[in-house]
């Protein structure tokens, strides 16, 4: 099996991709999603205690 | 040696913990990933029936399981956090239910299109797509009920009864292809033995176990940020390295 064979998916490679192209999509939305949810978490967190020290 | 088994159930430790496993889990997911599609893609030979089409099985079997594991693993948080008013195993729940909805959404994606090619039509009326519609309402539900009530405590309670109650959906799915005639086909992989070829059964559990993974380390990620969010006012998050610096 050729690239080009592997793609093409015997026809089907809309469906096949589709479904992988999709999950993969998520997954990575997901993942940056949940990354940047911590950050922020951690950003007020920081923010809180500097106003606590300076009151 | 007494082990105390309530250690890591208290947030403070589980943070802690958890930010050592989910390097492992998400390293593992990747790899196991791509061994799976390899031997999927690559090993397994064409279906008979259903040429090179079928191969969306080795991401639609995964995401479909764990939508329905992800939901009893959260129902089962929010029934622990309801009777034994445990903060972290609520916050849990919390954290499981946009993964689990992510999930179910894949699984009626991918089933979309592949009864597409098969059926000929990208969604039908049959039991076991509509129960599967109505785990991703009831994730989506749990979300919002959740997201509605100020207080988080009462919003974990109020959550909780419905994850809980909405578990009944969970072997309806199941079951579906048993009790309906459907147009969805059934199991292929049963306890008594199983009717695949063995290479692309080996590439279905690889990437089950990948996704599997994938789904802990993303959820455990998520309960971190939870666990800041909910715990902001305490002593021990403020002392945490990455907050100090």
């Amino acid at each position: 099996m050729n690239w080009a064979e592997f793609f093409a998916m015997g026809g089907r490679a809309f469906y096949v991709w589709g479904s992988y192209g999709m999950v993969l999509f998520v997954f990575i939305v997901e993942i940056i999603l949940v990354r940047h949810r911590k950050n922020i978490a951690v950003q007020q967190l920081r923010l809180m205690k500097n106003v606590g020290e300076e009151e | 040696m007494a082990i105390n088994w309530f250690k890591y159930s208290s947030p403070s430790t589980f943070y802690g913990l958890v930010g050592k496993l989910i390097p492992w889990f998400a390293w593992l997911s990747a790899i196991l990933f791509v061994i799976g599609l390899y031997i999927g893609f690559f090993v397994a030979p064409t279906d008979m029936t259903q040429g090179e089409a079928y191969r969306i099985i080795f991401i639609h079997v995964p995401v479909s399981i764990l939508s329905m594991l992800i939901y009893l693993v959260m129902a089962g948080y929010a029934a622990m956090g309801l009777i034994f008013n445990t903060r972290l195993s609520s916050m849990m729940a919390s954290a499981l239910a946009p993964t689990g909805a992510l999930f179910a959404f894949l699984s009626l994606w991918t089933g979309a299109l592949w009864g597409k090619p098969m059926w000929g039509a990208w969604w039908v009326w049959d039991a076991r797509l509509t129960s599967e519609l109505v785990l991703l309402f009831l994730y989506l539900g749990f979300i919002a009920l959740h997201a509605a009530i100020d207080d988080p405590r009462r919003a974990d309670r109020a959550a909780a009864l419905l994850a809980i109650v909405g578990s009944v959906n969970v072997p309806i799915i199941y079951f579906s292809v048993q009790w309906w005639n459907t147009l969805h086909q059934g199991s292929s992989i049963k306890l008594s033995g199983t009717s695949m070829q063995s290479d692309m059964q080996q590439a279905l559990f690889i990437t089950l176990l990948a996704c599997w993974l994938y789904a802990i380390a993303v959820s455990l990620v998520r309960v971190r940020s939870i666990i800041l969010e909910r715990e902001r006012n305490t002593q021990w998050v403020t002392e945490l390295a990455e907050v100090k610096q």
